[in-house]
C-alpha cells in the first residue's frame, strides 16, 4: 500500500451501555480513493461514521488526520477538518432551493446581507465540476427534485465546502438503476478531485464498481481493509456474514 | 476565486439555469409553472381581495367610499400586525396561541402604569415591550429548551395571561387610554403631501434594493431577470400605491364643517415593520435559518444551525410584535378591558393561513400574512355594512379559513409530489 491515509482510526471503541458496538476498529481512508464500508445490519457502520462526523464521539481510540491526532467531539470539529457527511436520510430542506440548501449554515454575506449572486455562482460551479446535467435550474425548490437529484445536491454541497473527506451513508439505497449509476459516477468524480470518499453500501455490486478499498465490518470488528482488486465478491460476502476471516487478521470474536 | 473550480465553459456551461433567463414571457411561464406546482404565495388571497371588493361594492353603496376605505385600513391594522407577528412562529412550524392575550396583558400594563401609577408614557411603553419580550423568552424557554409543544405552552399562557390581565385591571374594569401620541396612531392622518412623500419613499426603496440586487448578481457573473419586470413592479407600486394614497387624500369628513384627509398614521408604521421584517427574513442569515428550521429542523441542525436559538428568537419576535398589535388595538378602541386580545389570536392565525403562510412551517412571507389579514378585515367590514348578524361573520371567516387551509395542504402535497417520504 503506497497510499498515505488522510484519516486513520486506531483501536476505536464505542458502547451503548452494555452493548459494545465498536470493539477496537483500525480503519484508514485515502485521498482520491473510494473506501467502501460494508457489513450486515447492525454491524456498526453508521456508528463508525457518526464518530468521524463528530455527532456521536467514540469512547476511546485515536483518530489521526494527516498523521496528527485530532479530537472529534462535535460536528464543528469534523467540519473544521473538512469532513463532510452525506446522510442516509438526506439533510436537505424541502422548502429551500438548491443554492440555499448547498449553502445552508455557511451563507455568503456581503455587507451583512445574503449575497445570492455569489452563492448562485459557486453552487452552479460546484454542480458543473461534477458534470451534473440533470437539473434544470439551481433555483428549483428541493421538494421538486427526484431522489438521485437530491443525492446530487447533497454531494455537491460537500464539494462546495471543499471537503477533504466525504462520507456517504447508503447513497443509493432508495434509487433506481439509472439514478444509482448517476450517483456512483458522481462518487468517482468526487474521488478524482482528490477527495477521500468513504461509502457505506449494502450493495456489493455498487461497491465493486466504484470502490478502491473495501472494509468489511462484522459484529463491531473490522475484518479487513483490502484493495478491491485483491479480493473477490465471494470473499467479501464471507467477511460480512462472518463465515470467513481475513488471513492474517486478528481473531474475530 | 481562482481555485480548482472548473471555469464556466465547455458544453456543460449553460445546462443548469438560474431560472431567471429569458424574456417576460418565459418568466411569466416559469411563474405560472411554479403556481401550478403549488407555490401560490399570496395569489389566492389577492384574488380574494378583488372578488370581495367587487362583491361588497355591489351589495353596499357605502363600501367603496373614501371614509370606509380609511376605516377599513385602521380596522385591519391590528389584525395585520398580529398576523405578521404570528408568521415568525408559524414559519418555524410552531404556534403562539397567547399572542392575543400578550398584546392585551401588555397594554393593560401600559395603561394602568400610565393612568394609575402616573408613569410617564414612554416608560410605561418600554415596560410593555419589556413584558412582551419576556413573554417570548418564557415561551421560548419551555418550547426550545424544555421541549414542550408550543401549542401546550402557549395555551397555558393564554389562560394565565387572562388571569393576569384580570388581576391588573380588575373584574369588569375598563381603563381609558390617555396618551394622545398613542391615540394618534389610529386616529390621526398624515398631511396629504406626506402621503405622497411616503409613496415616493416606497418607490425609492423598491428600486434601490432591486438595483443593488442586480448589481450584486452582475458582479458575481450570474444572469439577472429582464429589466422589464422591474419596470412592471414599479408600475404596480405606482398604480396601486397612487390609487390608495389618492383615495386617502380626498376629503372624507362626514360633515362639511371640517376637513378629513390624508393617510392614517398607522399605515406607514405597518409598512415600515413589514419592510424590516421582510428584510430580516429574506436577506439575513437569521431569516434563512428560520425557513430552514421550519422546513427541516434536523437538516438545519446538521448544517450547524443553532435550532434552539432560532426557535427561541422566533417566539421573542412574535411576542414583541404582538405588543405593537396591542398598541394599534387600544389606539383604535381608546380603552382596555380585561378581555382584550382574547379572541383575535385565532383570527390572526386564520389571516396568516388565508394569506398563504403554511401551518406546517417553512413557507410564507410577512406580505402573505398582511394580505390575508386584509381579506378577513374586508369580510368583517363588508358584512358589518350589510347589517348581518355577527354570527354570519364568524361562519364566513371560518369557511374562508378552511378553504385556505385546504389550499395550503393541497399545494404542499403538490410541491413534494414526486418525492418519496422515508
Ligand atoms: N444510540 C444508540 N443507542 C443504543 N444502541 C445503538 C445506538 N446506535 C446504534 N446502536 C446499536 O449499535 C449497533 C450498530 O448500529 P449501526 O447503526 O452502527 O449499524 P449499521 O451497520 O449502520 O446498520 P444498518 O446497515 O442497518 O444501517 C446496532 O445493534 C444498534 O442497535
Ligand atoms: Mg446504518
Amino acid at each position: 500500500m503506497t497510499d498515505v491515509p488522510i484519516i486513520e482510526l486506531q483501536d476505536v471503541r464505542k458502547s451503548f451501555g452494555p452493548v459494545s458496538v465498536l470493539q477496537g476498529i483500525d480503519f484508514r481512508a485515502y485521498p482520491g480513493k473510494v473506501t467502501a464500508l460494508v457489513g450486515d445490519n447492525g454491524a456498526g457502520k453508521s456508528t463508525l461514521i457518526k464518530g468521524l462526523a463528530g455527532v456521536q464521539p467514540y469512547d476511546s481510540g485515536t483518530v489521526l488526520f494527516d498523521g496528527e491526532p485530532v479530537e472529534l467531539q462535535s460536528p464543528r470539529d469534523a467540519a473544521a477538518l473538512g469532513i463532510e457527511v452525506v446522510y442516509q436520510d438526506l439533510a436537505l430542506c424541502d422548502n429551500l432551493d438548491i443554492v440555499q440548501n448547498m449553502f445552508l449554515g455557511r451563507e455568503e454575506l456581503s455587507r451583512g446581507t445574503l449575497d445570492e449572486g455569489v452563492m448562485e455562482r459557486d453552487a452552479s460551479d460546484a454542480l458543473r465540476s461534477l458534470s451534473v446535467r440533470t437539473m434544470t435550474s439551481v433555483r428549483q425548490k428541493v421538494a421538486s427534485l427526484s431522489g438521485g437529484q437530491r443525492q446530487t445536491v447533497a454531494i455537491a454541497r460537500a464539494v462546495l465546502k471543499k471537503a477533504r473527506v466525504v462520507i456517504l451513508d447508503e447513497p443509493t439505497a432508495a434509487l433506481g438503476v439509472a439514478q444509482t449509476a448517476q450517483v456512483l459516477a458522481l462518487v468517482e468524480r468526487l474521488a478524482h478531485q482528490g477527495v477521500a470518499v468513504i461509502i457505506i453500501s449494502h450493495n456489493l455490486q455498487d461497491v465493486f464498481e466504484v470502490a478502491d478499498y473495501v472494509a468489511p465490518l462484522y459484529l463491531g470488528h473490522l475484518v479487513a481493509e483490502v484493495p478491491i482488486g485483491a479480493t473477490t465478491y465471494d470473499d467479501v460476502v464471507g467477511y460480512i456474514t462472518g463465515s470467513k476471516t481475513f488471513p492474517g487478521s486478528e481473531t474475530v470474536a | 476565486m481562482t481555485d480548482t473550480r472548473t471555469t464556466p465553459s465547455g458544453p456543460d456551461a449553460v445546462l443548469i439555469s438560474s431560472g431567471v433567463e429569458g424574456g417576460v414571457r418565459d418568466q411569466v411561464r416559469a411563474w405560472w409553472h411554479r403556481v401550478r406546482g403549488g407555490e401560490m404565495g399570496a395569489l389566492p388571497a389577492s384574488a380574494g381581495i378583488v372578488v370581495l371588493t367587487v362583491l361588497f361594492a355591489f351589495l353596499s353603496p357605502f363600501f367603496l367610499t373614501e371614509r370606509n376605505f380609511a376605516n377599513l385600513l385602521t380596522q385591519a391594522a391590528t389584525l395585520v400586525m398580529l398576523a405578521m407577528a404570528l408568521t415568525f412562529v408559524l414559519l418555524l412550524g410552531e404556534i403562539d396561541l397567547s399572542a392575543g392575550v400578550t398584546s392585551g396583558m401588555t397594554m393593560a400594563l401600559f395603561v394602568v402604569l400610565n393612568n394609575v401609577f402616573g408613569v410617564a408614557w414612554p416608560l410605561a411603553l418600554l415596560a410593555a415591550f419589556g413584558a412582551g419580550l419576556a413573554t417570548g423568552l418564557v415561551i421560548g424557554f419551555f418550547v426550545a429548551k424544555v421541549g414542550i409543544p408550543s401549542f401546550v405552552v402557549t395555551l397555558g399562557l393564554f389562560l394565565g395571561y387572562q388571569g393576569l390581565a384580570l388581576t391588573i385591571i380588575g373584574d369588569g374594569g375598563l381603563y381609558r387610554l390617555q396618551v394622545p401620541e398613542i391615540l394618534a396612531i389610529q386616529n390621526a392622518n398624515l398631511p396629504v403631501w406626506a402621503g405622497w412623500v411616503m409613496l415616493l419613499v416606497i418607490l425609492a426603496v423598491v428600486s434601490a434594493t432591486s438595483v443593488l440586487d442586480r448589481r450584486r448578481r452582475t458582479r458575481a457573473g450570474v444572469p439577472n431577470r429582464t429589466i422589464t419586470l422591474l419596470w412592471a413592479k414599479l408600475g404596480v407600486v405606482v398604480v396601486v400605491g397612487g390609487a390608495v394614497v389618492g383615495v386617502l387624500s380626498q376629503n372624507r369628513s362626514a360633515s362639511p364643517a371640517n376637513e378629513l384627509a390624508g393617510v392614517p398614521v398607522v399605515v406607514p408604521i405597518v409598512l415600515t415593520i413589514l419592510w424590516l421584517g421582510t428584510f430580516l427574513l429574506d436577506r439575513t442569515r437569521f431569516g434563512r435559518y428560520v425557513y430552514s428550521v421550519g422546513g427541516n429542523a434536523e437538516a438545519a441542525r446538521r448544517a450547524g444551525i443553532n435550532v434552539r436559538l432560532i426557535r427561541w428568537s422566533g417566539f421573542m419576535l412574535c411576542s414583541t410584535l404582538a405588543v405593537v398589535a396591542g398598541l394599534f388595538s387600544i389606539s383604535k378602541v381608546g380603552s382596555i378591558d380585561a378581555a382584550a386580545g382574547r379572541e383575535i389570536v385565532l383570527s390572526g392565525v386564520a389571516a396568516a393561513v388565508v394569506g398563504g403562510v403554511s401551518l406546517f412551517g417553512g413557507r410564507g412571507r410577512l406580505l402573505n400574512a398582511a394580505v390575508g389579514a386584509l381579506v378577513i378585515a374586508i369580510i368583517t367590514n363588508g358584512l358589518g355594512l350589510l347589517n348581518l348578524p355577527a354570527g354570519v361573520n364568524f361562519m364566513v371567516t371560518g369557511s374562508v379559513l378552511v378553504l385556505a387551509a385546504t389550499v395550503d395542504a393541497v399545494s404542499r402535497s403538490r410541491a413534494s409530489g414526486m418525492v418519496r417520504r422515508n
